[in-house]
């Protein structure tokens, strides 16, 4: 029997619990959180151990739940969904583990975050839109709380910002699939029927619904020119939530792009496929420059996101299975490297030079004073440049190939991209930690050393460099899963071309 | 013997990790720790080479699955090629630790590092597969990238920066070109892409201009790594800013994964585009013969000075090559020459270029961190060992025959005389002009009267001697009997300038 389901339940159930707890104990609520993350992960883990690769949509839980609409409680897990809640577990667990030094109103900010959790999972599994749907806005209002409540700089506009963007993608998401569902008089909102039901639609139809569903879903994902809440949100957000909507929350909408806007309506996507290369293209470079002149380090995290996502929304664009197989890749590449950068940036170096301005970090030795914390931020930056043997080189490599198949301009300018993020982060690396590198042993001892990096934070940063190392490696372990479920029947209609 | 490459690469990385995991080693446990796995490539390289056969195509040859999705294969071989610049490294390493034996601080990181970059470096000359070859060609820019950084000189930081932003800007297109020739071809293994562009297959699939685009990505990754003219830029800033022992690495060794690159990956893959591209690509290795050396006799800072005339030796390995790929195989005689020439000086100014860097660090460390042509004089009387040891580099470096450095540039100017005489004849003038500056280094550092600070110098310890003696010893041997290493590649060579490979 898959347990996957559970891992929805138990992030849920952890939620109410740690809210129960945390009234209590901080401790308490901490404890619940880490032991929710950890087991919903390895429930993920156990559900990937007995996986056979495959192209059958692999149904996890069907039963009837508003049967007037033909709704139904519809989970399903392919390679990957399964590649996607791994890494949600991966990331949730880090991120418990980063946000350990939460003192205020511990069990509200664990409860916001287990039930983000829940919804992710949820979205991840569903093979239903509606039910989709509802996970997708479970995952959404944690978020707000999050940033609002336990937030740093500029929060509440960052929180209300993301929040506008993340309704307005919701509401065309909504509208794209109420149209294909009633003008295509569909059976129900699984998503075999309303495949079935949009391509009943006329062209000029499916043309303007693929364009509500993927903007709607692209917003999320941080596509160009819709990107603007990422950075904000990103910079305002706690450590651990950024390091959740860096990880996974963006994933959502790359996720929705691929397994809804893309596979219920291949001849939209056939029609815009142009204008969305493009804007990925460009979001990829325009982002690296934009990141080359932040002055402040998570701001230049943030746009690395955009920029990286970029990559994630070029290689669904390119529609092949090898460019889309790559966008997975990258996706779960990006999720961990980013929870990385956001880990060592919010939580080792901000909590405790309590500055991010660059041009402050660089009159610190910080590579002495915080030797574990430079060592993790060097493995990052590099693994986010796509340096080959971490888990972005794989995943770009297949996305690049994918893309030449498309289009060799893209493929060239995305190259150019990678020399920009090659740029942005080096600079990031050598003036955030080694802005002082002649610094002699006397100069260091002058400084007033920080508080020494706790156990949560060293497992948290070894956790996601050898998960990162491993996929850099050995990314087939990845793409056996992602693979055969290319040819599910449900993502077949992309390649062999709906419309065409 | 089997696994013989896989130990020449992880035998320094195993070293670094040791020194990853041993944070409390002393300095000078750090020192010889890395200069024993340092060794290791010399021990290695000459096990290899006893077993060495040179009629062989590819040996020790390791090929495992890895990857079977991009059916990646961890695919190792050795062939001459290969080994002598297994060997150039294996001599070239050893010798640059031991000149950073007094680095001021952080002995550990620095050893740590180093060999970190040697396993690379030997990684990118023996993987026939393009994910562990690129593995090792972009890793090899970390550790380069804080060697020069935290120990290097006060521009360090902007040099490093530039100096990894530029490589990177190379092979970003050539992962691009190479991501497309999986696309077209389902491989990414050297021996069967090199042997699709012999049958046609590349060109029939991939078709024009596709090819030309992927073939010029390939160029520039490559030609920044050289660097070729005018790609050049990073390189003076990098090589002087760098510490002594990371300039010499960085021209001795990395500056050679680039040529290697060029007969390994570029000439066998794109033949026909490289014949068409080989009249521009002579200009430019003709300009950089001739302007680096003009470039370095304009410098007074002895380190910029022996950089620029790094661009002017390597300029002449790409020179042989470009000759040889534009005339075609018709002058199989004048090819083979060229070819010979072309990799013997990439050896030759492996061994003599790190010494000089060598040479320079010690003047340096003496003149208390000034290098300027005018800070010297009269060195010859105060430091006679000295005097004689970086005497024999400078002049195998000006190619005095009866040193190794003559040998090849012969080699090379006897082969591209016979296919294009315009470009050697233009070349000639880089001859003259490197002769010029570096007979001034001579006169003006070693002659004349004693400069007031030169006096207090004294002569070389015997580690320092240790560290200069060897490459100079097989300066005057390879010099006066290049025989075993022209035997190392002498039938590579040969099958080469019959048919292009």
């Amino acid at each position: 029997m898959n347990l996957l389901p559970y891992t929805i339940y138990v992030s849920l159930a952890g939620a109410a619990l740690a809210l129960w707890v945390g009234a209590r104990s901080a401790a308490g609520a901490r404890a619940v959180a880490l032991v929710t993350a950890l087991v919903a992960w390895g429930l993920t883990g156990w559900a990937a151990a007995g996986f056979t690769p495959s192209a059958d949509p692999g149904t996890l839980v069907d039963l009837a739940w508003i049967p007037q609409f033909g709704i139904r409680y519809h989970l399903a897990a392919d390679g990957i969904s399964l590649t996607l809640v791994v890494l949600t577990g991966l990331a949730a667990t880090a991120g418990v583990l980063f946000s350990w030094n939460i003192t205020e109103r511990t069990g509200e900010f664990f409860a916001c975050y287990l039930a983000l959790i829940g919804g992710v999972y949820g979205v991840f599994l569903s093979a239903d839109a509606f039910l989709f749907f509802v996970f997708y806005e479970i995952a959404i209002v944690p978020k707000y709380f999050l940033i609002a409540r336990w937030g740093s700089t500029g929060r509440e506009y960052g929180a209300m910002k993301l929040a506008l963007y993340s309704f307005g993608s919701s509401a065309l998401v909504l509208a794209g699939l109420l149209w294909v569902f009633a003008a295509g008089h569909a059976a129900g909102f699984g998503f075999a029927e309303l495949a079935r039901a949009a391509a009943t639609l006329g062209q000029h139809e499916q043309f303007a619904a693929f364009a509500l569903l993927f903007t709607g879903f692209a917003i999320l994902a941080g596509l160009f020119p819709f990107h603007t809440w990422a950075p904000t949100g990103h910079v305002a957000a706690p450590t651990g939530a950024s390091m959740l909507l860096a990880g996974v929350v963006m994933k959502l909408g790359a996720y929705g792009c691929l397994r809804i806007a893309m596979a219920l309506l291949p001849a939209g996507l056939e029609f815009w496929q142009p204008v969305i290369v493009a804007l990925a293209v460009i979001g990829i470079v325009y982002a690296g420059l934009v990141a080359l002149v932040q002055d402040d380090l998570k701001f230049v995290i943030g746009y690395s996101s955009v920029s990286h996502m970029g990559f994630v929304l070029l290689g669904l664009a390119a529609a092949n299975p090898t460019a889309v197989a790559g966008a997975v890749l990258q996706m779960v590449s990006h999720g961990i490297i980013a929870g990385l950068l956001f880990a060592v940036v919010g939580r080792m170096v901000y909590e405790r030079t309590h500055t991010r301005q660059l041009e402050r970090l660089r009159q610190l030795p910080l590579h002495r004073l915080m030797p574990f914390a430079a060592v993790i931020f060097v493995i990052a930056g590099f693994a986010s440049m796509g340096l080959p043997g971490f888990s972005g080189f794989p995943a770009e490599l297949t996305i690049l190939i994918g893309v030449w198949q498309y289009s060799p301009l893209a493929a060239l300018a995305a190259a150019l991209g990678i020399v920009i993020a090659a740029g942005f982060t080096l600079k990031a690396v050598q003036v955030s930690f080694f802005g002082r590198a002649d610094a002699t042993a006397e100069v260091v001892a002058a400084e007033k050393p920080f508080e020494p990096v706790t156990w949560p934070e060293k497992t948290g940063a070894l956790l996601l460099v050898a998960a990162t190392l491993l996929i850099g490696l050995k990314p087939d372990l990845v793409l056996d899963w992602i693979t055969p479920s290319l040819q599910s029947p449900l993502l077949q209609a992309i390649w062999s071309g709906g419309g065409r | 013997m089997n696994g013989l490459l896989s130990a020449l690469i992880f035998t320094p990385w195993a070293g670094a990790l040791l020194l990853a995991l041993l944070p409390r080693l002393s300095p000078s446990a750090s020192r010889w720790l890395g200069l024993l796995f340092s060794l290791s490539t010399l021990a290695l390289g000459l096990v290899a080479w006893r077993d060495f056969d040179p009629h062989a195509g590819y040996q020790f040859v390791e090929q495992h699955r890895w990857i079977g999705v991009l059916n990646v294969t961890y695919h190792l071989g050795l062939d001459g090629l290969s080994l002598l610049l297994v060997l150039l490294t294996g001599l070239v390493a050893p010798a640059a630790l031991l000149a950073s034996w007094t680095i001021p601080r952080d002995v550990r990181l620095f050893n740590l590092l180093f060999l970190f970059l040697q396993g690379a470096a030997l990684g990118v000359f023996l993987a026939l597969d393009f994910f562990p070859w690129f593995i090792c060609w972009e890793l090899s820019l970390v550790p380069a990238f804080f060697l020069i950084k935290l120990w290097g000189g006060p521009g360090a930081a902007k040099a490093a920066y530039q100096f990894v932003i530029y490589t990177i800007g190379g092979s970003a297109f050539m992962l691009v070109a190479f991501a497309a020739l999986f696309a077209a071809t389902g491989t990414f293994d050297f021996v069967e892409l090199a042997s699709f562009a012999q049958s046609g297959f590349l060109a029939a699939t991939l078709g024009e201009p596709a090819l030309t685009v992927i073939f010029l990505g390939v160029l520039l990754g490559l030609a920044v790594k050289v660097p070729l003219f005018p790609f050049h830029t990073w390189l003076p800033a990098a090589y002087a800013e760098a510490p002594t022992g990371a300039s010499m690495f960085l021209t001795g060794v990395m500056s050679k994964l680039g040529v290697y690159g060029f007969f390994r990956l570029l000439w066998p893959l794109f033949p026909a585009q490289l014949h068409a591209a080989a009249p521009v690509l002579l200009i430019l290795a003709v300009a950089g013969v001739v302007l680096g050396a003009f470039a370095a006799f304009a410098q007074t800072d002895l380190k910029r000075m022996v950089a620029y005339s790094s661009i002017n030796h390597v300029s002449l390995c790409l020179l042989a090559l470009f000759a040889v790929a534009a005339a075609g195989p018709f002058n199989s005689a004048a090819s083979a020459a060229a070819l010979s020439g072309a990799l013997l000086q990439s050896f030759n100014h492996g061994l003599t270029a790190s010494a000089l860097f060598c040479c320079i660090g010690l003047l340096e460390a003496r003149a208390g961190g000034r290098r300027s042509l005018a800070d010297f004089g009269g060195v010859r009387a105060v430091m006679p060992v000295f005097s004689g040891l970086c005497g024999v580099a400078l002049f195998s470096s000006l190619g005095l025959p009866g040193l190794n450095g003559f040998v090849g540039e012969f080699l090379v100017f006897r082969g591209v005389f016979g296919l294009t005489p315009w470009a050697a004849a233009v070349s000639c003038l880089g001859l003259f002009v490197t002769a010029a500056f570096l007979l001034t280094f001579w006169q003006r550092v070693f002659h004349g009267p004693i400069a007031p600070a030169v006096a207090g110098f004294r002569d070389l310890s015997p580690r320092e001697v240790l560290t200069l003696a060897p490459a100079v010893a097989l300066m005057i041997l390879f010099g006066l009997w290049p025989q075993p290493l022209v035997s190392l590649f002498n039938p590579l060579v040969t099958a080469w300038s019959v048919h292009l490979p």
